[in-house]
């Protein structure tokens, strides 16, 4: 037993060194390609450039995408955001009828596949005439969405303690100033990191994109698709890069927001 | 009191109404719409109504009576759109082939006949003498239809309305999607496991990059870690080159549009949902079991086998249910990654619904997907009573 100790500890280091490689390698493994100047997708590297980064500022095709990413993610954000978090509040009244068979209901998204749900948006947009059309996209979008901020802010409502509230209205605050003053700003993290997963997923969507977007409404996702699929050319690296980057700060800016909202609720908590 | 609760009641509803109604609208509607697309059949009705309105009262024997053949010859001599005629045409000629040049010839003789006097269609055509047509004519025109349906099965019915096999690859199809999701739910369990039970047991920083490594792709964009797998699997791509400089193998091996690429990247795209789960059960596990168990005298392996694997055991029950119910669904990866061999049934749905505009045959294929998850994720659930999943 003493033998194998120190084996058995080895293999844990190997083994779990391996798997932490193959996780991360990957993801890391595309960021220096966005800098080669060669024209393959591969190693080893020519020289850096950072032609790929003009190449996606000028073609008009890259140009358009990421404009249209930027258009429809913040549009489905908005939306789902807005009644997301209404949604939200709604669950959280205790005397709310099926309440629990509601916020499976809201939780669905997450779990139906992309492609079954695809191709019901398709017929449907097609008789509404939503086909097609950038509000077609964004609504789209923005059911996907939901699931990500009904989550979020429920998750950040739940911490906030009810002894607060029940003190603001016995100092003589109405409901409507109870909620400005006291559930709002307690609330604030969950929804801003709600609306920050929900802009993460609408720019990683694919799928539905897939059946319910036109040419004109293409978005980065939608072109990186494509591109990996016909042409593999470099500037894939370099939208790759940008979006990584971009998913960083989204998520930094999200570990913030938390442990922003455990210190504040610290705070409260301390205070009262 | 009980007025203020009331007025509370409503309030939760008026702020839960907008998001049921979006998601009643944009979410329940579209699924029940694809659903019915699969079950219904209005193709040769929407061309033929009078003659669907009397040829349901025939018996389906001998020949229909002739107010049947009249309100056909009404149908036909009235104007209709050339595509929707054309697809009522496809659809009756899978029936019985030769429909397609049966119904061109007497629409033009019907078209060409005086109007007001009658058309004798056994004239016309010596085919309409006979019983098939006819009964192919009744078959085709109820509103529902178990066609679709069947053939997502690869099944069809025969003239007779009993159930045959059907020449298609569905069946095929839907094994390989089962079995890639099993191969890759496996490796998974196989790779996750030791990785949690490795994580939970570490302590500070180790454990703090072990999460991270999981959590960061979680975070990635899922076409940038697909887009990754394609560069570094393909046959100059960096695995290859580092294999031939070890000297493992003399050439590049085939690594990429092939089952072996889809099953590696859907593995490294999914095993963070079966670390997850496994990870979050083995923090409620305590700490002193282990040395418990061996102070009982139970070695390694046997505390290992008898008392940290059991309790383990929902984590990975859950665990792989996400894997697999997932791993389903998969559309990006295999069509990014794969051959042609590796198309699991999303990409059937998609090349049904986009490239062939088949509807039908996309909504039942897309419901028995639909179907499967559905079950997939009551049973998870079930399983995992975590109340942000299932609101239980």
């Amino acid at each position: 037993m003493s033998a194998s100790s120190p084996a058995l500890r080895a293999g844990q280091i190997v083994f779990g060194a391996a798997v932490v490689f193959f996780l991360v390698a990957p993801i890391i493994a595309i960021l220096p390609l966005a800098f080669n100047s060669s024209v393959f997708l591969n190693y080893p590297m020519e020289s850096v450039s950072s032609r790929w980064f003009v190449e996606l500022q000028t073609s008009d095709t890259w140009r358009r995408a990421i404009l249209n990413s930027l258009i429809i993610g913040c549009g489905a954000t908005a939306l789902s955001t807005v009644i997301g978090t209404l949604a939200a509040l709604g669950l959280r009244h205790a005397r709310l009828p099926f309440a629990n068979l509601l916020r499976v209901m809201f939780l669905l998204p997450m779990v139906v596949p992309a492609v079954v749900l695809g191709v019901g948006m398709q017929i449907l947009y097609t008789r509404l005439g939503l086909a097609s059309t950038y509000l077609g996209v964004i609504v789209a979008h923005a059911v996907l969405c939901v699931p990500f901020v009904i989550v979020s802010v429920s998750a950040s409502l739940g911490g906030i303690d009810g002894s607060i509230e029940r003190a603001a209205s016995s100092l003589g605050a109405n409901p409507a100033t109870v909620f400005r003053r006291i559930t709002l700003p307690l609330a604030l993290p969950g929804v801003v990191s709600g609306a920050v997963f929900a802009f993460a997923t609408s720019l990683d969507e694919v799928v539905i994109t897939l059946f319910v977007a036109g040419p004109n409404q293409r978005t980065l996702a939608r072109q990186m698709f494509a591109s990996i699929r016909e042409n593999v050319s470099p500037t894939i690296a370099a939208a790759a890069f940008l979006l990584i980057i971009g998913t960083l700060c989204l998520a930094g800016l999200a570990g913030l927001l938390r442990w922003r909202q455990s210190r504040l609720a610290k705070a409260v908590a301390d205070g009262a | 009191m009980s007025g203020s609760s009331t007025r509370g009641r409503l309030s939760a509803l008026l702020l839960v109404a907008p998001l049921f109604l979006f998601l009643a609208a944009f979410f329940v509607w579209p699924l029940v719409m694809m659903i019915s697309v699969s079950v219904t059949d209005g193709t040769v009705r929407q061309v033929m109504p009078a003659t669907a309105e009397v040829i349901g009262d025939w018996d389906g024997t001998g020949l229909p009576p002739p107010e049947v053949q009249q309100a056909l010859i009404a149908d036909l001599r009235a104007p209709s759109e050339q595509m929707a005629f054309g697809d009522a045409v496809r659809r009756l000629n899978s029936e019985v082939s030769g429909f397609r040049t049966l119904l061109s010839r007497t629409a033009s003789a019907v078209r060409d006949a005086p109007a007001g006097q009658p058309v004798d269609l056994a004239a016309v055509d010596p085919r309409w003498g006979e019983g098939r047509y006819w009964q192919a004519l009744q078959r085709a025109m109820p509103n529902y239809t178990d066609r679709n349906l069947l053939a997502a099965v690869d099944l069809k019915r025969d003239t007779e309305g009993s159930i045959t096999a059907d020449a298609s690859a569905n069946r095929v199809i839907m094994l390989r999607t089962f079995t890639i999701a099993a191969l890759v739910t496996v490796l998974c369990a196989l790779i996750g496991l030791p990785y949690a039970m490795i994580a939970a047991a570490a302590t500070g920083w180790v454990r703090n990059v072990m999460l991270l490594a999981v959590l960061l792709p979680l975070w990635t964009s899922l076409l940038v870690r697909t887009a990754s797998w394609v560069i570094l699997l393909q046959n100059e791509g960096l695995i290859n080159k580092a294999l031939i400089a070890i000297g493992i193998v003399d050439q590049p091996l085939q690594l990429i549009f092939n089952r072996t690429g889809v099953v590696i990247a859907m593995t490294h795209v999914l095993l963070p949902f079966m670390v997850l789960p496994i990870y979050s059960v083995l923090l409620g596990i305590p700490r002193n079991l282990m040395p418990a168990a061996s102070s009982l005298g139970a070695n390694r392996l046997r505390a290992f086998w008898h008392v940290l694997l059991p309790m383990a055991l929902p984590g990975v029950a859950s665990g792989a249910l996400l894997v697999f119910m997932v791993a389903l669904g998969y559309y990006i990866t295999p069509a990014l990654v794969g051959g042609a061999e590796d198309q699991m049934i999303s990409s059937v749905i998609a090349f049904f619904a986009t490239g062939t505009a088949n509807w039908g045959m996309a909504g039942a294929l897309g419901l028995i997907l639909l179907v499967t998850t559905t079950a997939l994720y009551l049973v998870y659930g079930r399983l995992s009573r975590s109340p942000n999943m299932v609101g239980a």
